[in-house]
């Protein structure tokens, strides 16, 4: 009986350690960033850092403004969200309120299979595709350029929008439905007069969670997004995003613990900061609103 | 309301209709486009030397054979840490933890390592195992990395498969005077197997495509031979098709569109599979 009551409580041992392994996770992260971005604003000045138009760690004369890829993460960023929110929500208003559950359960694990592809797949497919293609319209176009890739990733986050959305709209009782109905309103007038703003909280959350993934994608904007960190907001230009960044300095033979090694660090932490921040805000409004119509 | 105003609404109405139908359609054509664009740019390109030939400067006798290896390697490790890791706290957090502190405070941390991007991981595997443990940029460093990066996705398919299973078996099972941990072992989790199982595959599916972390830790572009232990240099398909992506020459774009077929294929196939348990579990337990 003590044998048994030592095992359980050592099973649960175990599996409590395992639980924590996730926090110890994200301690790691967090140090990890913060280590050596400590030791990298020791040599460089924060204020430079936040205002210096030039990230050039790689050449002779050194810039360490973090602006022109924060520009070019942000640009690309905005592009997929201009993208995928507007055809994400309408997708989502459209499978549930409009379209027959025939049509619904057909179209929905074809449009999560967009989630699914590996984003190598989605940035060959912006650089060898979209972006001749865009060419023929837009002639003064770069070879590397943000639309492309922006555009491309927008699409990739079109379900992320859309399952979220879609849970949120199903969430909402049917008796608002029907109660906008029997007023005579059209099913445009109930999805957005009542439905959308009933599950407002649901479709922000599925907003911001799009965005957060929009701005850590790498490889989409690695291969079509070029490497040349540039502060501008042209979409017709070849930017560098912060991911881009450090996978390329990852690839290259910069010596380690030199001051270009630490710039992934310092590179990264800014990344980490923006997504920390945005899936916390999303955790915060899922929690608040959690129970509301229950 | 003004017989107008009602005319005016049903043309709205109608309208947004088409739009909701037109981006539906839109976002399944850009699919159907990528994987037609693909399949002309990279079919005539596949045939047995390609899965058998190393990688090459020549674009026509490069093949993917390391890569492919590499891929499988990394995978097998990755799930030998994943899963068991994976499972128990899944477990731990539904079945034993529901309502304590330390289970919520890791259900939102859980909640933000799923939101952070797979390029930080990278900085994590490169600091912590490739340099604290000295594991170099070897198989078990990548694994250990994307082990980590796929531990969230398996522990919440498993808190969710779980939460499914009723109350009644767990009381019967005690009623029988089994321990919590036998009810865990023997009633619990076979019953949640489903699920958990789903998760699972769709977590490899995630793993089988990630690039970003790899090429962070160090994970090699060229490879012209097969790792034979956890301790040997890697690549992967995706590496591999960047590697052939980033290059001027047509040959290699054409290598590179090959290697995404295969790379596709299996992740439609690891898909369709998810999606088939899913669906067959469902249909058989009906509690």
């Amino acid at each position: 009986m003590i044998h048994m009551r030592t095992k359980e409580k050592a099973i649960e041992i175990l599996m409590m350690a395992c639980s924590f392994l996730t926090v110890l996770t994200t301690l790691g992260i967090i140090l990890v960033l913060l280590i050596d971005s400590i030791k990298f604003f020791s040599e460089v000045s924060i204020v430079d850092f936040f205002t210096d138009t030039q990230w050039t760690p790689l050449f002779s004369e050194k810039h360490f403004g973090i602006l022109p890829l924060l520009t070019g993460t942000l640009l690309t960023t905005f592009i997929a969200v201009l993208v995928a929110v507007p055809l994400g929500l309408t997708i989502a208003i459209y499978l549930n309120e409009y379209a027959s559950p025939k049509f619904t359960n057909i179209v929905k694990p074809i449009l999560e299979v967009l989630a699914a592809v590996p984003t190598v797949v989605y940035g060959f497919f912006a650089l060898q595709f979209v972006t001749p293609l865009l060419q023929q319209f837009i002639p003064d176009l770069r070879g590397f350029n943000a639309l492309s890739p922006g555009l491309v990733m927008g699409v990739m986050i079109i379900p992320y929008i859309t399952s979220l959305s879609e849970d949120a709209l199903r969430a909402v009782p049917s008796s608002l439905r029907e109660a906008s109905y029997g007023m005579g309103a059209t099913k445009f007038q109930t999805a957005f007069k009542v439905l959308v703003p009933a599950a407002s909280s649901g479709i922000m959350v599925s907003i911001i969670l799009a965005i957060s993934r929009a701005l850590g994608e790498t490889m989409i904007v690695a291969i079509a997004a070029g490497q040349e960190p540039r502060l501008t907001f042209n979409p017709k230009e070849s930017v560098e995003t912060i991911t881009t960044y450090i996978v390329q300095v990852s690839m290259g033979d910069v010596p380690q613990d030199s001051l270009e090694y630490r710039t992934i660090f310092a590179a990264g932490l800014t990344l980490f900061l923006f997504t920390f921040i945005l899936n916390n805000i999303s955790f915060w409004i899922r929690k608040k609103f959690q129970n509301k119509y229950e | 309301m003004s017989k107008s105003n009602q005319r005016k609404s049903r043309i709205v109405d109608k309208t947004f209709k088409y739009i909701g139908l037109a981006f539906t359609v839109f976002a399944l054509l850009v699919l159907a486009v990528l994987i037609t664009d693909i399949l002309i740019k990279g079919l005539t390109r596949i045939n047995w030397s390609f899965f058998t030939n190393l990688p090459s400067r020549h674009a026509a006798n490069s093949g993917i054979l390391t890569a492919l290896a590499g891929m499988l390697s990394l995978l097998f490790f990755t799930i030998l840490i994943a899963i068991p890791i994976g499972i128990l706290a899944g477990v731990y957090l539904q079945e034993y933890g529901t309502n304590n502190k330390f289970a919520k405070f890791i259900e939102i941390n859980i909640a933000n390592l799923a939101g952070v991007p797979s390029v930080i991981y990278g900085i994590l595997g490169l600091t912590i195992f490739v340099r604290l443990f000295g594991l170099g940029n070897s198989l078990l460093a990548g694994a250990f990395t994307l082990a980590l990066l796929i531990l969230p996705i398996i522990i919440v398919a498993t808190r969710e498969a779980i939460r499914a299973v009723p109350g009644t078996l767990r009381e019967a099972s005690y009623g029988m005077g089994a321990t919590k941990w036998q009810t865990t072992r023997r009633v619990v989790i076979p019953s949640a197997l489903g699920g958990i199982l789903t998760g699972i595959i769709l977590s490899i599916s995630r793993a089988v495509g990630e690039t970003a972390p790899l090429l962070v830790i160090g994970a090699l572009v060229y490879v012209p031979f097969i790792p034979e232990g956890p301790n040997d240099q890697f690549t992967t398909l995706p590496i591999q098709i960047f590697n052939w992506v980033s290059r001027p020459q047509a040959a290699f774009i054409t290598n590179a569109a090959a290697g995404i077929i295969i790379l596709l294929l299996i992740t439609f196939i690891l898909n369709g599979i998810a999606i088939y348990i899913r669906s067959k579990w469902y249909k058989n337990i009906k509690y």
